[in-house]
């Protein structure tokens, strides 16, 4: 069995919002497994809004912009947002690069959110 | 007759299966490598990135209904600097130009962001593709590191 290069923990509130702390990889690899994970959480939670935390990411190419896109418009298509808080540098750089400032709110991580 | 070391330029083969599970080994074994010419954090990871999208492409595009070989080639330059061949030998690609343009992508899904070649020329100094349908592709990338004096 082949070990997954990347992980995850979450935090849901009452008020609809789920919180996604994301590590490790995302690359085409890691992005098969973690979009059915994802995708689970989202449609048994179905948060209002969706945040996902990056700054444990430690390399993402565009594998993990296309994951990205994808929940933000599963989330849309479910009547809620999709915020990225606190890229990295590394991050920050391929999300500047695809222009992903128009289609998420990005952020660093909310007062009282652990980073 | 000894050969002069000196004049040899120092160079890495690697041939993986076009297996997604060998996109991070690609990765850590060219980042390894490129370390010889003393790059910085920020060049290194553009490297990284750079290979993961070449290797990538090969996976999902070059083979992808069948298996294959990926052959990189890494070497170090005199001026300073690396130059990275990714090759495959896949169903190649009909209309390079096209496939360069950011976000074209032919995913029906709307999984993935048609960004890997933009990715690969923002974050290398120089990308050149050569494709021939039915026989492969090759991806060179180039990239001028080291710390300033």
């Amino acid at each position: 069995m082949i070990r997954s290069n990347y992980g995850f923990e979450t935090s849901v509130t009452d008020d609809g919002l789920l919180c996604v702390y994301l590590y490790g990889e995302i690359d085409h690899h890691g992005a098969v497994g973690l979009r059915e994970d994802l995708d689970k959480l989202i449609m048994r939670e179905r948060p209002r809004r969706l945040v996902l935390n990056l700054s444990r990411i430690e390399f993402m190419d565009s594998a993990g912009l296309g994951l990205l896109m994808g929940r933000g418009r599963l989330m849309r298509e479910l009547g809620g947002v999709t915020v990225l808080a606190a890229p990295n540098p590394r991050v920050m750089k391929i999300l500047h690069l695809a222009g992903m400032e128009r289609f998420f709110e990005i952020e660093d991580a909310p007062k009282g959110e652990r980073i | 007759m000894r050969e002069d070391r000196s004049k040899r330029d120092n160079c890495m083969r690697l041939c993986l299966p076009a297996l997604s599970e060998n996109e991070g080994v690609a990765r850590a074994a060219v980042a390894a490598f490129c370390s010889l010419c003393d790059p910085t954090v920020t060049e290194l990871a553009d490297i990284k990135c750079a290979v993961s999208e070449a290797v990538t492409n090969c996976i999902v595009h070059a083979y992808r209904e069948t298996s294959g070989d990926i052959y990189i080639t890494v070497r170090l330059l005199r001026e300073g600097g690396v130059r990275i061949s990714i090759r495959d030998r896949g169903c190649g690609i009909e209309d390079v130009g096209r496939a360069l343009e950011p976000l074209f992508t032919t995913d029906a899904g709307g999984e993935r962001s048609g960004m890997g070649f933009t990715v690969m020329e923002n974050f290398m100094d120089r990308l050149a593709v050569y494709s021939r349908p039915g026989r492969g592709t090759l991806v060179v990338l180039t990239k001028h590191v080291g710390r300033e004096g």
